[in-house]
């Protein structure tokens, strides 16, 4: 409607043009800042002779019969800020006009490339935007994460849950939190990320390494949180989001401001509070799983169209407790567990977070700026420091009953400058990152480093090139190096030292002998290349096929290289190995996806992986404790293969039918062994109804039991019957199936305000289960019946 | 042209203030395990005179590759023994006396003794935490008529008190686990 007019306005304008018998010519093309795309129906008014034409869609105009004068020119487009131009006219005049989408916020600082986008639109399924993350609002990272097919969590009991893409883990799975790569000693199983789920608006998976401009080591593949996007406009806006959930008794609160002004001064401050008891499984209390959980955030930014800059603060910060029952002696004590059919140990409700618990502290500087530079594109460079804190707490005794087992300060500082253009029809960026990293572990806690003190400093450099060969062909490929460097000291027991011949291969590295161990000074190098070949091909409509290859290596992190001792948390004795070298990968993934009503994407993946780094168990130590089984690391060659299937359908307007299904496969190819931990097939169906107001939906998981697994059981002596008992502790849990239903409703109050009250139900039925990829598996079922009200109010 | 020469500026400055690393070079300290126990020594007094009789289990790796070192003696038929347990942290220098600690956090510890069936061996509990449970630091052993076998001493951290005696009742988590082989003769 408002096309139709301005044309009859224009019609009617050129007329009186007409009339004034000049004969100078504006021709020009009216531009996307950000992307270069021309901008069809943008209008141009001229002031004074209110003149007004539109652009083609090619974002060309024409207006004729001018005088030679000066004069103003105003470019208005449905989507972008409405911006005037002076236009001094003799003759003929051919000029481009630069428009930016309102959209568009310092966000873009970071990452447009075509490399990302064509990612992140291989498959819609493949991120949770703002409404799918606020779901999850009172849980963590890796319980939304889990709504993506191919996407599953490793879980130390419930609160903290590993992401896991396409089988892989820790280390091989990089998160990126507004444009930063986390550093939170990812390496740890039993580590959860610290990012709040709050603080993104968009959280995308990719199932591969090629998002290069980060990192070359992303393995099982990469983890992309976006904050916000301000708009270029003078406002203030927020959200706060109130979850309970009975079971855990607990809640969370979590609020966001964002002010913005039209001149590109935005800022942004965001909180979260989260406290959870002790929470339930169907039969039973899991003593001491409570949760408390505090985030802050806070941004601020500077957006001029061809310039900006922008500094953020956050702390995560985060006590979790670990089941009570889980925490063990030695074999005798795993053998117990295991065949107990109940927890070991059950007390009353509490909210108190007692022993064995973690506390974990994550804070991130960054400050950030970028510039557009005529001929050559967008440079942007990016400083960020983060100071990762981690404290696990155990049952001890004594004069140490207080204090941690384990206490180790990360420091990591990042400096990254990239350039993003275009050149003769290929968008390319290149960019270097220079890294600097320091691990502390704080002697004082009385117990030998789990990770010893190291230095680490990496250089990378890439380059990224996409072409579009016609409409419906995208090529793209990439090309990154990395050098690490890893200076590590490190305290070895003689004994381990000598029974593994150290002494033989290392003896230049030995800086003392104290006491019974050794200090160590290795220096380690690692060079590491990472490439990436990708294609997008348009099949007619609405048809897609994508396919990508990524080779990613990685080096040893510090736990798989300086292991040597009994890791407590796992009840077990880990053997890390000093002659690592990188795991190097070749991933190929293919996506094909049809869209519309019936939309649906199947995503088939092959990972070959060499020096895959796998942790096995070898045998039994006895030591004055009891006996313990010791896993040693070592490198194999590993294969892993599967398919992640979704379907989307909607029906009679309002219904909408979802379907996912996983598989994977993995094996050790030098003796055909399964690999561990590998999720096991799953599917699950929802059914949703949506209209103006309301939203109700039924969903239904179904996991299958894993069959296929290494054999680590191992036996134990027992003294009183002076027999041997196995310990299972391979076997995995039976196949189970859970259902959740949902219901929200959202009503408008006080002009543009939204309140939306919602109530989820997980596992309806109160169904007992143990997954297999939660390693509290032995000692207790999952969680029970969980009744979660939510209300967010938008302002 | 000038902003592009700025921006050089501050990226150059910016490179600079990374590439300055930590020339920290004093080397860690070491961590010698403050709450190891390394060795575990009970010594059987005959109550009717005679000489001690010491089973000892010492390991000094801890959770190193090397395991216990475990020395045991013979026990004579139908006797009764006082027998006093000690336990050491022999990583430090001097070695730290960690059966003060246990007898400090009594109603956090006790020690279970299990001989194999077969052998002819009781014990009895003769100290006790501050709620009368038993501790069993020090016990009196009872030997009946000669037999061989091997008896076990387990010493649980936050058993449940009291308790049947029995492990599985007990619960808590093993603070030690050792098997001694004995001959009564």
């Amino acid at each position: 409607m408002r096309f139709i007019i301005l044309i009859g306005l224009a019609f009617l304008f050129s007329e009186l043009v007409h009339a004034q018998e000049c004969t100078s010519i504006i021709t020009g093309r009216v531009i996307d800042l950000h992307d270069k795309s021309p901008l069809s129906g943008a209008t141009i008014i001229v002031a004074g002779i209110e003149v007004a034409v539109q652009t083609d869609l090619d974002g060309y105009f024409r207006i004729e019969k001018l005088c030679d004068a000066n004069y103003s020119l105003q470019i208005s487009h449905p989507e972008c800020s409405t911006r005037a131009f002076r236009l001094p006219l003799n003759g003929t005049t051919d000029r481009v006009f630069y428009l930016e989408h309102h959209l568009e916020s310092l966000n873009e600082i970071l990452l447009t490339s075509k490399i990302f986008t064509t990612k992140s639109e291989t498959v819609l399924e493949n991120s949770l935007d703002l409404s799918a993350l606020e779901k999850y609002s009172g849980f963590s990272l890796g319980d939304a994460l889990k709504d993506l097919s191919g996407v599953t969590t490793l879980n130390t009991g419930n609160t903290v849950a590993k992401p896991v893409i396409n089988g892989l883990h820790s280390s091989r799975v990089s998160l990126i939190n507004n444009g930063v790569r986390m550093q939170d000693q990812e390496w740890g199983v039993e580590h959860a990320p610290n990012l709040d789920i709050n603080s993104s608006n968009r959280i995308t998976v990719l199932k591969g390494a090629s998002a290069l401009q980060f990192t070359g080591d992303a393995i099982g593949g990469i983890i992309v949180a976006e904050p916000e996007r301000i708009a270029l406009k003078d406002t203030l806006y927020g959200r706060s989001i109130f979850t309970f959930g009975s079971n855990g008794r607990g809640g969370s609160n979590s609020t966001t401001i964002i002010k913005s002004y039209e001149n590109g001064w935005n800022a942004q401050v965001q909180g979260t509070l989260k406290r959870f008891g002790d929470y339930e499984a169907p039969d039973y209390t899991l003593s001491n799983t409570g949760n408390f959980e505090r985030n802050l955030m806070f941004r601020i930014g500077l957006n001029k169209l061809n310039w900006g800059l922008e500094g953020q603060y956050s702390l995560f910060k985060n006590d979790v407790g670990i089941l009570r029952a889980s925490h063990l002696g030695g074999a005798e004590d795993l053998v117990r567990a295991i065949n107990s059919p109940v927890p070991l140990v059950i007390e009353d409700f509490t909210y108190t977070i007692n022993r064995p618990k973690q506390e974990v502290q994550h804070q991130l500087i960054k400050v950030s700026g970028f510039m557009r530079i005529e001929n050559l594109g967008k440079l942007t460079a990016q400083y960020d420091f983060q100071l990762n804190n981690r404290f696990e707490f155990d049952i001890r005794r004594g004069d140490d009953a207080d204090k941690a087992s384990v206490d180790l300060e990360l420091s990591t500082q990042n400096l990254a400058v990239n350039l993003e253009g275009a050149f003769s029809g290929y968008n390319y960026k290149v960019g270097s990152s220079l890294n600097y990293q320091e691990n502390f572990a704080n002697p004082e806690t009385g117990v030998r480093r789990l990770i010893p003190d190291y230095q680490q400093y990496r250089a990378g450099v890439y380059a990224v090139v996409d072409k579009e060969i016609s409409s419906n062909w995208i090529l793209e490929g990439g090309l990154r190096f990395d050098h690490t460097k890893m200076d590590a000291f490190k305290f070895y027991r003689t004994s381990f030292w000598e029974s593994r011949n150290y002494d033989q291969l290392y003896p230049e590295i030995v800086v003392e002998e104290v006491g019974n161990q050794i200090l160590t000074n290795p220096i380690l190098n690692f060079n590491n290349l990472a490439a990436t070949l990708g294609t997008s091909v348009s099949l007619g409509d609405q048809l897609w096929l994508f396919a990508n290859f990524s080779l990613a290596s990685r080096a040893p992190n510090a736990s798989e290289l300086f292991s040597e001792g009994l890791h407590h948390s796992a009840s077990r004795i880990e053997l890390g190995d000093l002659g690592f070298q990188s795991e190097k990968s070749r991933k190929i993934v293919l996506a094909f996806q049809k869209k519309g009503r019936l939309n649906f994407a199947l995503q088939p993946f092959y990972n070959r992986v060499d020096n895959f780094v796998v942790i096995e168990p070898t045998g039994v130590q006895q030591t004055i404790r009891g006996n313990f089984q010791v896993w040693e690391y070592r490198q194999v060659l590993a294969e892993l293969f599967g398919i992640d299937f979704d379907l989307n359908y909607q029906f009679w307007d309002h219904f909408n039918f979802k379907h996912q299904f996983s598989i994977i496969k993995g094996y050790e190819r030098d003796n055909d062994q399964p690999l561990i931990n590998l999720p096991p097939a799953s599917f699950s169906n929802t059914i949703t109804y949506q209209n103006d107001r309301w939203t109700i939906g039924v969903s239904n998981d179904y996991f299958f039991r894993q069959n296929e697994f290494p054999d680590t059981n191992f036996e134990v002596f027992f003294p009183v019957s002076e027999t041997f008992q196995t310990v299972d502790v391979s076997s995995a849990p039976d196949a189970y199936t859970l259902w959740h239903c949902n219901a929200s409703y959202s009503l408008s109050f006080i002009g543009k305000s939204e309140l939306t009250v919602g109530a989820q139900i997980n596992n309806v039925f109160n169904t007992s289960y143990r997954s297999y990829l939660n390693r509290l598996r032995y000692y207790a079922d999952d969680l029970g019946t969980n009744i979660i009200l939510q209300t967010k109010i938008n302002f | 042209m000038k902003n592009l020469f700025k921006y050089q500026l501050f990226i150059i400055a910016a490179l600079l203030f990374a590439g300055c690393s930590n020339d920290d070079d004093n080397t860690p300290t070491v961590v010698n395990e403050e709450e190891v126990i390394t060795t575990l020594i009970a010594v059987f007094t005959p109550t009717t005179g005679g000489g001690d009789i010491t089973f000892q289990s010492q390991d000094l790796d801890g959770d190193g590759p090397n395991a216990p070192v475990v020395t045991s003696g013979d026990l004579a038929p139908n006797t009764t023994y006082n027998v006093v347990v000690t336990l050491l942290n022999e990583t430090e220098n001097p070695a730290e006396d960690i059966t003060e600690e246990v007898e400090e956090e009594s109603d956090e510890h006790q020690m279970f003794y299990l001989p194999s069936n077969g052998l002819n061996l009781s014990f009895v509990y003769s100290n006790f935490d501050n709620n009368g449970n038993p501790l069993g630091t020090e016990m009196v052993a009872t030997t009946g008529d000669a037999s061989g076998g091997s008896f076990g001493m387990v010493l649980r951290h936050e058993p449940t008190k009291p308790n049947n005696g029995t492990l599985p009742n007990a619960g808590g988590e093993t603070d030690i686990s050792v098997t001694f082989p004995v001959t009564i003769q």
